[in-house]
């Protein structure tokens, strides 16, 4: 991995240097406020309804289960806005000004060069989503301290936001155009994200695959907080293949010039 | 030490260079010349390990660029064509990137960047952003991230082109200054910039090697006549008679009627301009001027390329 400091170093850099990053901090921490406080308008009236009849509590859980819950699926519908826009400029941008021929002639390996960029923008993401962590634990401080169930919503959050970010870069080595990369990886994400609502169209063994493939799903159980090695695999997978596939195509381009 | 053995690189289709050897000696300035399309780019491209050769083998100081490219890119320092930078960072700021990207040592580094930023005039601008920066400024931070980490080979393609005369001259200069203790390729279609700076020419042309040589030899081997100018004070008519008497002269020509200049085309296997001088004093003329005019680097590039397209005319 010779070269990937330097690379993630400089990613960083560029990447809280520019515009693109405190526009889509400003408007996510806009939304998750937005979010958080709908949401706990709603959740207080829901359990005010839950402690008059209680036979539903087990269906929906406590106020603070519902809270996370909603605010976690909401927060991952604008994850797959904004995570496009932070991995848009990667490759699409080196390939446009003609940088990629420096990068590509100093020592540092293929590899190295995906990491760094990749765990730049994974680093901006973290940042991102804990900023968003105070707002969650000031509900829990006052409605249940479920601190296990927060940790794994938030583990949860933070894979699928990798999985999106491995699917942005690989999306950004496919055109020099980097509104182009954004919107294919947006509708790539969109359309993994929504897979599963095919599967009342076709059989059950395609409905199963189709579910399988489903970002969504796997996302559903952790923000319940419930651990599913078959969801964690299911994000590390994604990952590992989208940046692998980045990998291959960034050699690729090497050969065609 | 950079040695091409029958480089080959076809872009789907389209062949960039057909067969491409040559081999430049450790401390050797070489100029690389070419119209535009000839192929300059991509076998700079092959030699630096940004893509790979098609067919045929290349080695910079003894690593070969498909095994070994990170030695190679260890050991090399590039300015591409267009001179590529971070538009986003400051000259320093890029600077380190670069330095710390060729594997130099964090206590190094400053030190590094200051060695460089010296040699190509930056101190005054190391802290603004390279956006900024006009074009001649960008080809110096260009050329100061090549010399990062003082590497023993350097490739430079087209360093000079789009600035004015005086940055020109500036990076001109600063080449110069380079070439003493290093190997560099340096491309070019101005070709007095070659011949000021190169000890030894390749011509490349549609993909393939034309001509190897030192700027003089080529233009040696090249002259088919030599040219030589006069110009005499006395009777100039009578005088171009004689002259095209003469045994060994093809053409007389009068730069205009009426004045006493001519330019002689005479055999390059002897120099005339004794024989000339002689009858001049015969014919009771003063010899105003006497000279071999000599072949221009344009003119043997020009005879090169254009012999070479009207073979092709000839074959079709």
């Amino acid at each position: 991995m010779k070269g990937f400091w330097p690379v993630f170093k400089k990613e960083l850099y560029v990447m809280f240097m520019s515009p693109i990053f405190y526009v889509v901090a400003f408007f996510f921490l806009c939304i998750a406020g937005f979010f958080s406080r709908i949401l706990l308008i709603q959740v207080s009236d829901a359990s005010f309804q839950l402690a008059q009849h209680p036979e539903l509590g087990r269906e929906f859980g406590g106020a603070m289960e519902l809270f996370l819950r909603y605010f976690l699926v909401n927060l991952t519908v604008v994850m797959l806005f904004i995570a496009p826009l932070l991995t848009m400029r990667l490759y699409a941008e080196e390939r446009k000004s003609g940088t990629i021929e420096l990068l590509y002639t100093f020592p540092v390996t293929d590899a190295a060069a995906v990491a760094g960029k990749y765990a730049a923008c994974v680093t901006t993401l973290a940042v991102l989503i804990a900023a968003t962590v105070p707002g969650v634990i000031a509900v829990a401080l006052v409605a249940s301290p479920a601190w296990k169930m927060i940790l794994c919503g938030y583990v949860g959050l933070f894979l699928l936001g990798c999985a999106f970010l491995s699917l942005g870069t690989f999306a950004s080595t496919l055109t020099r155009n980097q509104i182009i990369s954004a919107i294919i990886a947006f509708g790539i994400l969109l359309v993994l994200w929504l897979m599963d609502w095919l599967k009342v169209f076709v059989g059950s063994v395609a409905g199963s695959i189709l579910e399988y493939v489903s970002i969504s799903k796997h996302f559903e159980g952790m923000s319940k907080g419930l651990v599913d090695s078959r969801d964690i695999l299911f994000f590390v997978v994604f990952t590992a293949f989208f940046l692998f596939l980045t990998l291959r195509q960034m050699s690729s381009y090497r050969w065609r010039g | 030490m950079i040695e091409a053995e029958g480089l080959t690189k076809f872009y789907g289709p389209i062949g960039a260079i057909k067969n491409v050897s040559f081999q430049i000696e450790k401390g050797e300035v070489v100029g690389f010349l070419g119209p535009n399309g000839a192929g300059k780019s991509t076998t700079i491209r092959i030699l630096t390990c940004f893509m790979p050769p098609s067919a045929g083998k290349a080695r910079v100081e003894g690593f070969d660029v498909m095994e070994n490219s990170l030695q190679i890119r260890q050991r090399i320092g590039y300015l591409p064509e267009s001179v590529p930078l971070y538009n986003d960072l400051t000259v320093n700021r890029f600077l380190r990137f670069v330095a710390s990207s060729k594997g130099v040592e964090a206590k190094r580094i400053n030190a590094e960047i200051g060695r460089v930023v010296s040699a190509c005039g930056l101190e005054k601008n190391a802290k603004r952003i390279i956006r900024n920066l006009s074009k001649g400024f960008r080809q110096r931070v260009g050329l100061a991230q090549a010399l990062l980490n003082d590497p023993p080979v350097l490739i430079l393609d087209e360093p000079t082109i789009g600035l004015d005369p005086t940055q020109i001259i500036e990076i001109r200069r600063i080449i110069k200054e380079l070439s003493e203790k290093r190997t560099i390729l340096l491309s070019s279609h101005i070709l007095p910039e070659v011949a000021q700076l190169c000890g030894r020419v390749i011509i490349i042309n549609k993909g393939e090697i034309v001509a190897t040589d030192s700027p003089g030899n080529l233009t040696s081997q090249l002259q088919k006549t030599v040219k030589i100018v006069l110009e005499i004070g006395g009777p100039s008519l009578e005088f171009a008679q004689a002259l095209e008497g003469m045994a060994g002269v093809q053409k007389v020509t009068m730069e205009s009627n009426g004045t006493s200049k001519f330019l002689i085309e005479t055999d390059p296997a002897a120099d005339m301009r004794p024989e000339i001088a002689a009858m001049a004093v015969q014919k009771g003329c003063s010899l105003l001027e006497l000279r071999i005019m000599q072949l221009s680097l344009e003119e043997i590039f020009m005879q090169l390329v254009t012999e070479e397209s009207s073979e092709e005319v000839a074959k079709s």
